[in-house]
């Protein structure tokens, strides 16, 4: 039997997280059953709990700014942004008093608030509905960010970020929430995959254990279909080895637990769906440098989306997002650079 | 003063004077007022003396809206002030020690120095210094006050200028609809930062609430008894039907800005003097603001005095 889709997944999180503790609640857009959300992650929570599930008015702004006021009151509100790219609205909540109320009275605040928020394209949404925000919040003091992916149970997730004291940003890519949730093991025919970490901070993904891998791809969200698919065909059509390490958590970059599978790599990709320019991928990157320089065979590649506005058309989306052959290329190109 | 609801009525620019009446007041009333006074001229004294590093908006002229407004407030309530905040602070806490020290970076302060003027929190108060941003948190507090049953309030000080963020509005329509305990407490100095309201505000604070179908309370003079009357049995019936309300006060900034930025002429400012509560009050109860005056500024020579020797602030999160 397959594991549930990944939306049906967020959805039990939801549920298990209100019946366990009466202080979450949840506000956003349009939660109302039947409804239950534009992409039905709130789904039958509104009619099991009506008075903790605020569907608001359209005010991404003062919604978002009502949670911080709701978790300053010890509720644990959680905020649904319907779609990523109007997060733009509830920037100064998050960067200027969820975040700082964590630290700025000179005492250590818990702020128990959890912001999700779907991103992504490859939907054919057109430009202000694909977006990937995750750059414009890197390195906020105290604002640690997170992305949905198909091996980090969002049941143990959401109640762990809800519970961490420090305002969380949680980023859904759109394409995720059809696809399955995968258990530990195999994964095809060809890769399977396992937690490494001491909090299970990444999931591994490769054909056998290597000492040598051919490439480390560092990919988090949905990007990780991209690289699987890259990798596949690395493989065999190239006989390349290469795994993949995907993290729940963006920021703070949990870089220990994978020093060692990138130290051993002959290259490392990081790889996003969103543009460079001061990127999460190019964050990664640095900070790879700085712990592994003089260890690396090659420099680290960073792979993004082109800089330039998601168009609607899905071929034309196509041509700005990164794609699997983007990926493919990098890991060819440079096996025959070598 | 005039309680209104749905009707049209532009407040004066200034409000007249209208001097406080003792014994209806207390003295701890009047000690309130001159404190918070005495404090924020003992800042400005310190900022021309360069002790005092960044920025500080006093409350001169407005003492009184804090004062007459604390008495009302109840244990559970939660107060969310703004970058003139001294007197919301003083007159809930009574703290100069505290909030001197905050100020000055010293040990002591109520936030170890991190927060400063603008940034306070302690016991059911807050203070952020970007104008919009508290009041959708006061509404937040708000909804989890009445969803505990209480009789909690959540009160929202903001000056007319903070009116021009749209979050205000944003939340306005949110408590209406919600039915939240919110108090969004206006003090109209008719002034932002150098511009008069005039120049950026169209139509009313008050008109804007009622489109909301939220009830507004106009209240145009200082005598602390008389505003108790008219704002406390407004605020105990928020208490009993949670719903938002708005107390819009015309009042009258007699300072500059922050520090030295006051570009109106001093003939107004002078006229902003004459109509101030301090002068009337001492003609009236001259024995009285006598012995409050030199009981306060022995209060805040001997904080001054001490504040100087105490060690700076540590701060253990910065890693
Ligand atoms: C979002 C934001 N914009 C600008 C400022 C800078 N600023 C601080 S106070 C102020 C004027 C505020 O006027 P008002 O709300 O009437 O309060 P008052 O100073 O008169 O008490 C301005 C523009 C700010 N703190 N926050
Ligand atoms: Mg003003």
């Amino acid at each position: 039997m397959q594991a549930e889709r990944i939306v049906e997944n967020l959805n039990r999180a939801h549920h298990e997280l209100f019946s366990r503790d009466p202080a979450v609640c949840l506000i956003g857009e349009d939660l109302l059953d039947p409804y239950g959300g534009a992409f039905k992650v709130s789904r039958d929570l509104s009619t099991r709990f009506p008075e903790r599930v605020l569907s608001a008015p359209i005010s991404e702004c003062a919604f978002t700014g009502m949670a911080c006021g709701m978790a300053l009151a010890g509720e644990k509100p959680i905020v649904e942004i319907m779609f990523g790219d109007f997060i733009g609205y509830a920037f100064d909540p998050l960067w200027n008093l969820a975040a700082k109320s964590v630290s700025m009275y000179g005492r250590r605040v818990p702020i128990h608030l959890l912001v999700r928020c779907t991103v992504g394209g490859n939907r054919g949404f057109g430009a202000t509905h694909s977006q990937s925000p995750q750059k414009h919040f890197l390195g906020i003091p105290d604002l640690d960010l997170f992305e949905v992916n198909p091996f980090h149970d969002n049941v143990e997730l959401l109640a762990e970020l809800i519970e961490r004291g420090n305002p969380v940003l949680l980023f859904e890519n759109k394409t995720l929430y059809s696809r399955h949730c995968v258990r530990e093991g195999a994964l095809d025919d060809l890769f399977s995959w396992r937690f490494i970490g001491p909090r299970r901070e990444f999931a591994k993904i490769c054909i056998e254990e290597s000492e040598s891998p051919d490439a480390v791809i560092v990919a988090s969200g949905s990007v990780v279909f991209s690289a699987l698919e890259a990798a596949r065909r690395a493989f065999l059509d190239h006989e390349l080895e290469t795994v993949i390490l995907t993290p729940a958590q963006l920021h703070p970059f949990p870089l220990a637990p994978i020093l060692d599978d990138l130290a051993r790599a002959k290259r490392i990709l990081v790889i996003e769906e969103g543009i460079a320019g001061g990127s999460w991928a190019e964050s990664v990157a640095t900070a790879i440098y700085s712990r592994l320089w003089g260890r690396l065979e090659n420099p680290v590649i960073c792979l993004h989306s082109k800089s330039s506005i998601i168009p609607c058309a899905r071929h034309l989306e196509e041509r700005v997002l990164l794609q699997s052959g983007h990926v493919f290329e990098a890991l060819i190109g440079e096996s025959i650079r070598a | 003063m005039h309680v209104l609801h749905g009707s049209i009525q532009r407040i004066p620019v200034m409000p007249p004077v209208a001097p406080i009446a003792v014994p209806e007041t207390t003295e701890a009333d009047i000690e309130a007022l001159f404190l918070i006074r005495g404090f924020e001229r003992l800042l400005l004294d310190l900022f021309s003396r360069g002790v005092l590093n960044g920025t500080t908006h006093t409350c001169l002229g407005q003492e009184y809206i804090p004062v007459a407004l604390s008495p009302l407030f109840e244990a559970p309530d939660f107060i969310f002030s703004n970058h003139r905040g001294h007197g919301h602070y003083l007159a809930r806490f009574g703290d100069v020690e505290g909030l001197l020290l905050e100020i000055m970076g010293r040990a002591g302060g109520v936030c170890n120095g991190v927060g400063g003027s603008q940034h306070l929190f302690r016991d059911g108060f807050l203070s952020t210094g970007v104008l919009g941003e508290s009041v959708p948190a006061a509404a937040g507090m708000a909804w989890s006050l009445k969803r505990r049953g209480g009789r909690g309030i959540a009160v929202a000080y903001t000056g007319d200028g903070g009116w021009g963020e749209g979050s205000v509005y944003e939340t306005l329509n949110m408590a209406s609809l919600w039915g939240l305990p919110l108090l969004m407490v206006v003090e109209n100095n008719a002034m932002a930062q150098s511009s008069h309201a005039e120049r950026y505000r169209a139509g009313t604070i008050q008109d804007r609430a009622h489109a909301f179908g939220i009830r507004t309370l106009q209240i145009t003079g200082c005598d602390l008894a008389e505003i108790r009357n008219l704002a406390g049995p407004e605020i105990a019936a928020m208490r009993e039907r949670p719903r938002p309300l708005v107390i819009e006060f015309a009042t009258q900034r007699l300072g500059p800005h922050s520090k030295g930025d006051d570009p109106r002429s001093p003939e107004l400012v002078a006229e902003l003097w004459r109509r101030d509560w301090e002068a009337p009050l001492r003609q009236r109860h001259p024995a009285l603001c006598e012995r409050v005056t030199a009981r306060v500024s022995e209060r805040l020579e001997a904080l001054r005095a001490t504040a100087l020797q105490q060690p700076l602030s540590e701060w253990t999160d910065a890693s």
